[in-house]
């Protein structure tokens, strides 16, 4: 079996289990600067499917891409701490107030500068907004396959890969061809720990943007110039051919206009078929009670 | 839970301790690794942070992982399977957890695959594994075997042995106690022949109450040397499972820590590497090995400690009796607070053993490498001193501590603490262990009494004297209880009658050990004032508590130990 080449995307969330009083800024978006941060759960349980395909095939790498602000670095040497072998960061202001439209646009131009690849895993979906649209959508940008709601891969060989879906009542197994993309399940096994000598390996990896910080001792430069595998590479729009329109607000058309807090009281759930008949009368229902348009 | 690391941040706080920056250097041989490893730290403050870091996996794994499963571990136990020990299903999980983390085998050097951490932090991870799970930390403990191998196997042994605890994750089992060589490992009968023909050794014979004794490594401690019957005719040896050669005939039904499996082990013509020279294998090797065990049950008892006193105060806050929380009563809030200062004043002393453990180990260490100064062999013997006699110190007062929190702390819990709803029922019986192997807390005392006699213990009382600063009132406490000690046990020692000193020893050694633990929290609280509630209080108890002995002595006929003697008669006569 041939080795892999795996990109895992993850983001750096706010940890929801900890949230104070001003969580929320007025206009109802989240206040990120005010919340302690943590790895996105379910890009943990993507970050461990793809390690435990590179313990199965010899020779895989697994390389891990985030977007975000600085601070987002540290999702980047916790994923090496767990046995990531590479990480990028995409990080830059103009990319900021992204929508999950160009979030994924971004991360498809980003990805596409780390191929060729075979295999994209990541989260089902980021607790900070929950909507599970990052994943397919970055597939469509890149055109690839897309297997959602991955629990297990039950099977790789040179140019496909089976994987278990768990759905709601069920579970699917399906195989896609390479490359193709994978948004995986918090029903897979947790994330490996973190390792001791890795963790002391790679503490001090730093981006440029890092290095360059004020805060940072001198000798952690020199580290740097003899261990250059510390230094974590850092993406600009120009790094990725990103139009500006694309990114940022600007690519955004999310608007939100305002947020409550809401009890789900309904207890009946409707199974509908992918008939044309029956995705009509949802979009007709969705109308009538103002869900859209 | 949280993490049990970050949770307790007396750890760092002994990390920060001044003499560990000797530790570190001499440990990291002014950090030439770092060349080679570019794991290994760059200087201190990079060796302390790794420490930290490490740490903290520990206390993820012990919060996430082995304190969830310690439950339904001690419910399900180990069993027997085709001639093989399975362990609990936590059990298997715990363990490859800190497996897959890298940290089997934490102070090896870096070339046998481990992290060359001191024992500082290797004893700091084994007391938080054991307020995760006491039966557990016993696996864990094991690797202590590694070490051994270590220090005493050659050159060979360390190349083919060492290596697998970090890469496979090895298990070890130091095999010592049979039927009738417990306390007394000088009547060991377990055979060992060496096979001419086959140029090995082989051995026959019947070891009993072996802590994970299906390990994959096990240290063998065997009669080598056929009509003799003493310490001097015993070798150790290597043992490995590889050789499906050991029947693991039974395993015990215990009070606690009952996910460790203790076997009934029958060798049966099992082949086997000797350690070091013939016939050092108790006096040497094995005095080696059960002093890093004695420190390990120190860690195990104060870590069992705490667990208890974390419970015991999640129960006082919550349970609520005549229309208040239980924690608001004198009654309990002194038995509460009573369990921390012990825990703050046990660690202190734990964590001092471990330094000066540490100092002495590490100079052996340095001393296959290169001839010591003058002034390290001064060293060296100066903490060897110490650390021979500190750590039965603190496998005495912290076993013996431990069963007495968990008693206090199931007694708050009432009734429910006698079910078996809450976990301070498997605390409590898990502490019970602690002061029986690796030697009774009798058999500590007969160790820990040399403190007294050579001076050992008034000379480093006297020490820490002399590092308080100016005006502390609980100084002059202390040297009024100094000065009783030292009156009493010179009284205890001049007195010629038979078995008097052994009569005393273990008050003598439990008011030094009260003396030490009281200037260390003085100590403690001149780098961090948070310990002056400990200081104060631990001072008063410990007082009160050498006190009662010294009346006691001081008032004690030699001649009534005959009276005391009087239990034989009464066996003779109930035999007529």
């Amino acid at each position: 079996m041939r080795p892999l080449k795996i990109v895992v995307l993850a983001k750096q969330v706010p940890d929801t289990r900890n949230v104070g009083t001003d969580a929320m800024k007025p206009d109802g978006t989240v206040n990120r600067g005010k919340l302690p941060t943590i790895y996105n759960p379910d890009d943990l349980h993507a970050l461990e499917l793809a390690l435990n395909i590179k313990d199965r095939v010899p020779g895989t790498t697994v390389t891990v891409l985030t977007m975000g602000p600085k601070r987002a670095a540290d999702i980047i040497r916790e994923s090496y701490y767990r046995g990531a072998d590479n990480g990028f960061m995409i990080s830059d202001r103009r990319f900021g107030g992204a929508d999950t439209l160009a979030t994924s646009y971004t991360l498809a131009k980003g990805i596409e500068k780390l191929a060729p690849y075979d295999l994209i895993l990541g989260g089902r979906q980021a607790i900070d907004g929950d909507t599970a649209q990052v994943g397919p959508q970055s597939a469509e940008k890149l055109n690839i396959p897309q297997v959602t709601y991955v629990e297990e891969v039950m099977s790789i060989s040179d140019n496909e890969i089976v994987a278990k879906r768990r759905l709601e009542k069920g579970v699917e197994t399906v195989s896609a061809p390479f490359p193709c993309l994978m948004t995986v399940h918090d029903s897979s096994p947790v994330c490996r720990s973190r390792q001791a000598k890795r963790v002391m390996q790679y503490k001090y990896a730093r981006t440029q943007t890092e290095l360059k910080s004020k805060s940072t001792e001198e000798y952690l430069r020199e580290l740097h110039t003899k261990r250059p595998y510390l230094t974590i590479p850092e993406w600009g729009v120009e790094d990725i051919d990103a139009e500006m329109e694309k990114i940022g607000l600007s690519g955004s058309p999310t608007k939100v206009k305002s947020v409550e807090s809401i009890v789900l009281t309904a207890e009946e759930t409707k199974v509908l078929s992918d008939s044309d008949v029956d995705i009509e009368m949802m979009i007709k229902e969705l109308i009538e009670n103002h869900t859209i348009g | 839970m949280d993490n049990f690391f970050k949770d307790t941040p007396d750890f760092k706080f002994h990390l920060e301790h001044p003499i560990v920056k000797k530790i570190v250097q001499l440990k990291e041989s002014n950090f030439a690794d770092s060349k080679e490893y570019d794991y290994a730290p760059l200087n201190h403050e990079d060796a302390i942070d790794s420490y930290e870091r490490v740490l903290g996996i520990v206390g993820d794994i012990c919060a996430e992982t082995i304190g969830p499963n310690a439950e339904a571990v001690d419910a399900e136990g180990p069993r027997i399977e085709n001639n093989e020990v399975v362990y609990a299903k936590g059990t298997t999980e715990n363990y490859a957890a800190l497996h897959e983390a890298g940290l089997i085998g934490m102070s090896l050097p870096r070339k046998y695959g481990g992290l060359n951490f001191p024992l500082l932090p290797y004893v700091m991870a084994g007391e938080m594994i054991a307020r995760a799970d006491a039966g557990f930390a016993n696996i864990w403990g094991l690797q202590d075997c590694a070490e051994t191998i270590y220090e005493f196997g050659s050159e060979e042994q360390k190349d083919s042995y060492l290596p697998r605890f970090n890469k496979d994750g090895a298990t070890a089992a130091m095999v010592l106690t049979e039927p009738d060589a417990g306390s007394d490992l000088q009547a060991v009968n377990l055979k060992a022949t060496y096979d001419e023909e086959r140029k090995v050794w082989l051995l026959n014979g019947v070891k009993r109450f072996i802590t994970n004794g299906d390990a994959d490594i096990s240290l063998v401690l065997a009669r080598s040397e056929e009509s003799t019957s003493d310490a001097r005719g015993l070798s150790m040896f290597i043992y490995d499972r590889k050789n499906h050669a050991v029947e693991v005939r039974h395993l015990e039904k215990k009070l606690g820590i009952k996910g460790s499996p203790t076997c009934e082990l029958v060798f049966k013509d099992a082949p086997a590497e000797l350690v070091g020279k013939e016939r050092f294998g108790l006096i040497k090797y094995v005095m080696s090995l059960m002093n890093s065990a004695r420190l390990g049950v120190g860690a195990q008892s104060v870590g069992i400690a705490d667990a208890a006193y974390r419970e015991a105060i999640k129960y006082a806050e919550e349970r609520a009796q005549f229309g208040k929380e239980i924690i608001h009563f004198p009654a309990v809030y002194e038995m509460l607070t009573n369990m921390k200062i012990r825990i703050d004043a046990l660690r202190s002393l734990l964590y001092e053993t471990t330094q000066f453990v540490d100092i002495s180990k590490v100079y052996e260490e340095i001393k296959q490498e290169r001839s010591l100064t003058k002034e390290e062999r001064m060293e060296m013997k100066g903490y060897a001193k110490l650390a021979n006699v500190f750590t039965p110190l603190i496998k005495l007062v912290a076993s013996e501590a431990s069963n007495i929190i968990a008693y206090d702390s199931l007694q708050i819990h009432g009734g429910t603490g006698f079910m078996k709803d809450f976990p301070i029922e498997r605390i409590y019986r898990d502490a019970r262990i602690t002061s029986i192997y690796e030697g009774t807390t009798q058999l500590q005392a007969v160790a820990a009494i040399k403190g007294v006699t050579t001076g050992v213990f008034l000379d480093q009382i006297k020490r820490y004297d002399s590092e308080v600063i100016e005006n502390n009132p609980l100084q002059a406490k202390l040297q009024k209880m100094t000065a009783e000690y030292e009156e009493i046990s010179k009284r205890v020692m001049d007195t010629d009658y038979p078995d008097y000193l052994d009569f005393h020893a273990r008050r003598l050694v439990e008011m030094a050990g009260n003396i030490i633990m009281g200037y260390l929290l003085i100590l403690n609280s001149q780098r961090n004032e948070k310990f002056n509630r400990s200081a104060t209080l631990f001072v008063s108890l410990g007082q009160a508590e050498n006190r009662e002995k010294y009346e006691y002595i001081n008032n004690f006929e030699p001649q009534n130990i005959e009276l005391y003697k009087g239990c034989l008669d009464l066996v003779e006569t109930d035999l007529e």
